[in-house]
């Protein structure tokens, strides 16, 4: 305990929602140079009532009143906008930490310089294969070379303990070993997270989700990796194997997480960008007001029903998993998740059947969507990591 | 930037003070303690606890941060277990005498 316990559990505290967000999303701008199959946001254009730089910075002074120590930046690719460098500074000086997610492409040499320089801002480089060939086949041609390149240069510049983030899909599950390895290579930390049938992503969900034995051979690494490998604890619902990962397990939508959209939008969670989970926008009455004060996120914090998870002996563990993943796969969200690790979600999925799953909005996509590239069938990683039991799972976590 | 933690042990007779790139916030059932430099954020499940982190400062040892707070002996063993989790994870740190 980091302090003594005076008899509650955190988990419960958190459900019941915090006076600000622990983990704040911004995404900047819709518009991105890449296309990525899976983009939570389906991000590609930029959307014209995108918040001006005054607005943005205005944002910016609610989050530091608000003691929100760190925004996650994200977008589409942030750092396309003009005024991204002048946001990031703001942010510092205002005591408002930046970890922004990008592709690399514009990274060079000065601007990752720039970022070893900086106590305050942290770099999170998305890469989704090992390989050009399974990256390139989700991010598209030439990311993977481009998000290496940016890795070599972060790591020339001295900048340390940058973040390689990857969506775990069937694909590049069995490269788990090979991310580390690639990570490690450049001095970065891996951050592993869940593929969500948000965005564009829940058009290829169904192809590129782990398989349920992948599941199993992910969660038995992550146990043996502790807190060596963040997930931006993305993972909870396979607490139900046995033991939590490290960090917060339950779904923090409204609670302690929420999405700042590039228009203002204030969403839920960043893989709920669908009307359904849409709390206000920050152009009204501000930011601290939809917080606090809106129908949805005070809903959210009120005592959920499990539903038709009451029976299952593991709720307590999964807490039911991923709202926005059962939304997406048209599941009823007090029941078990899409990806349950005892299987109840493929049933529930069959029993669904064939209907019209939520279609996300808004779509921002620039360009017709594109079907992954077929890959040869993932292999099965080495186990030989089961050997090591999880670390005792202190209450200090890893932020991302 | 990377990760520094100092790794002191927790001695409640020494001068300590919450680490400079610690932020604290309070919340109803404590606080939440950033680390901008390690980015790692804890948990304090109390609001003595989080008075007694403000105000190890301003007191001559974490001892007498506790007493000040007004922990009592038997939530003592408790405070001083947390304190030394803060101690090891850099949020806290020994400051001259």
């Amino acid at each position: 305990m980091t302090a003594t316990d005076t008899g509650f559990r955190l988990v419960d505290r958190f459900e019941q929602g915090l006076d600000a967000p622990i983990c704040l999303t911004w995404e900047l701008t819709y518009a991105c140079n890449l296309a990525c199959v899976h983009c939570l946001s389906s991000s590609g254009r930029r959307d014209p009532r995108e918040l001006t730089t005054d607005e943005c910075k205005a944002l910016i002074d609610e989050f530091e009143r608000m003691q929100i120590f760190y925004v996650n930046i994200g977008g589409g690719e942030p750092t396309i906008r003009s005024d991204f460098w002048e946001l990031v500074d703001y942010a510092t000086e205002h005591h408002v930490g930046v970890k922004f997610s990008t592709n690399g492409s514009r990274i060079s040499d000065e601007v990752a310089a720039r970022l070893a320089a900086s106590d305050y801002v942290d770099v999170q480089l998305s890469l989704d294969g090992a390989t050009a060939a399974v990256n390139d086949s989700v991010r598209g041609n030439g990311s993977f070379a481009t998000a290496v390149t940016a890795m070599e240069r972060l790591a020339a510049a001295g900048f340390a303990g940058f973040k390689l983030s990857v969506v775990v899909t069937r694909h590049n599950v069995g490269q788990l070993d090979e991310f580390k390895v690639l990570a490690d290579r450049y001095g970065a930390q891996l951050r592993l997270t869940r593929l969500r049938p948000a965005g564009r992503g829940a058009d290829v969900w169904d192809e590129l989700h782990p398989t349920a034995d992948q599941q199993r051979v992910l969660y038995d690494w992550l146990v043996a990796r502790g807190e060596d490998v963040l997930t931006g604890d993305s993972f909870f619902h396979l607490a139900a194997y046995g033991d939590a990962l490290p960090g917060l397990n339950l779904c923090g939508a409204g609670r302690v997480v929420c999405l700042v959209d590039p228009v203002g939008d204030v969403y839920a969670c960043p893989f709920a960008i669908h009307d359904e989970f849409l709390a206000g926008n920050v152009r009204g009455g501000g930011f601290t007001s939809v917080w606090r004060g809106s129908d949805l996120f005070l809903e959210l914090r009120a005592p959920q029903s499990a539903g038709a998870c009451t029976s299952c002996g593991h709720f307590d563990a999964c807490r039911g998993g991923c709202m926005a993943a059962k939304f997406f796969t048209g599941l009823p969200l007090d029941g078990p998740d899409p990806e349950c690790v005892l299987g109840h979600g493929e049933h529930a999925l069959d029993a669904r059947g064939d209907v019209d799953t939520p279609r996300p909005s808004p779509d921002h996509s620039a360009r017709p969507r594109r079907v992954p590239v077929a890959l040869t069938p993932a292999r099965r990683p080495d186990r030989r990591c089961d050997e090591s039991p999880l670390a005792g799972t202190g209450p200090a976590v890893r932020t991302g | 930037m990377p990760p520094t933690t100092t790794d002191a042990a927790y001695d409640p007779a020494r001068p300590w003070t919450l680490h400079p790139q610690v932020s604290l916030r309070p919340e109803s059932f404590g606080a939440l303690a950033y680390h901008f430099g390690t980015r790692r954020l804890s948990f304090l499940k109390s609001r003595t606890l989080m008075t007694v982190v403000e105000s190890l400062a301003d007191q001559p040892s974490g001892l007498d941060a506790c007493r000040a707070a007004g922990v009592t002996d038997e939530e003592l063993e408790g405070y001083e277990a947390a304190l030394a989790t803060l101690a090891r994870t850099g949020m806290i740190c020994e400051r001259a005498a």
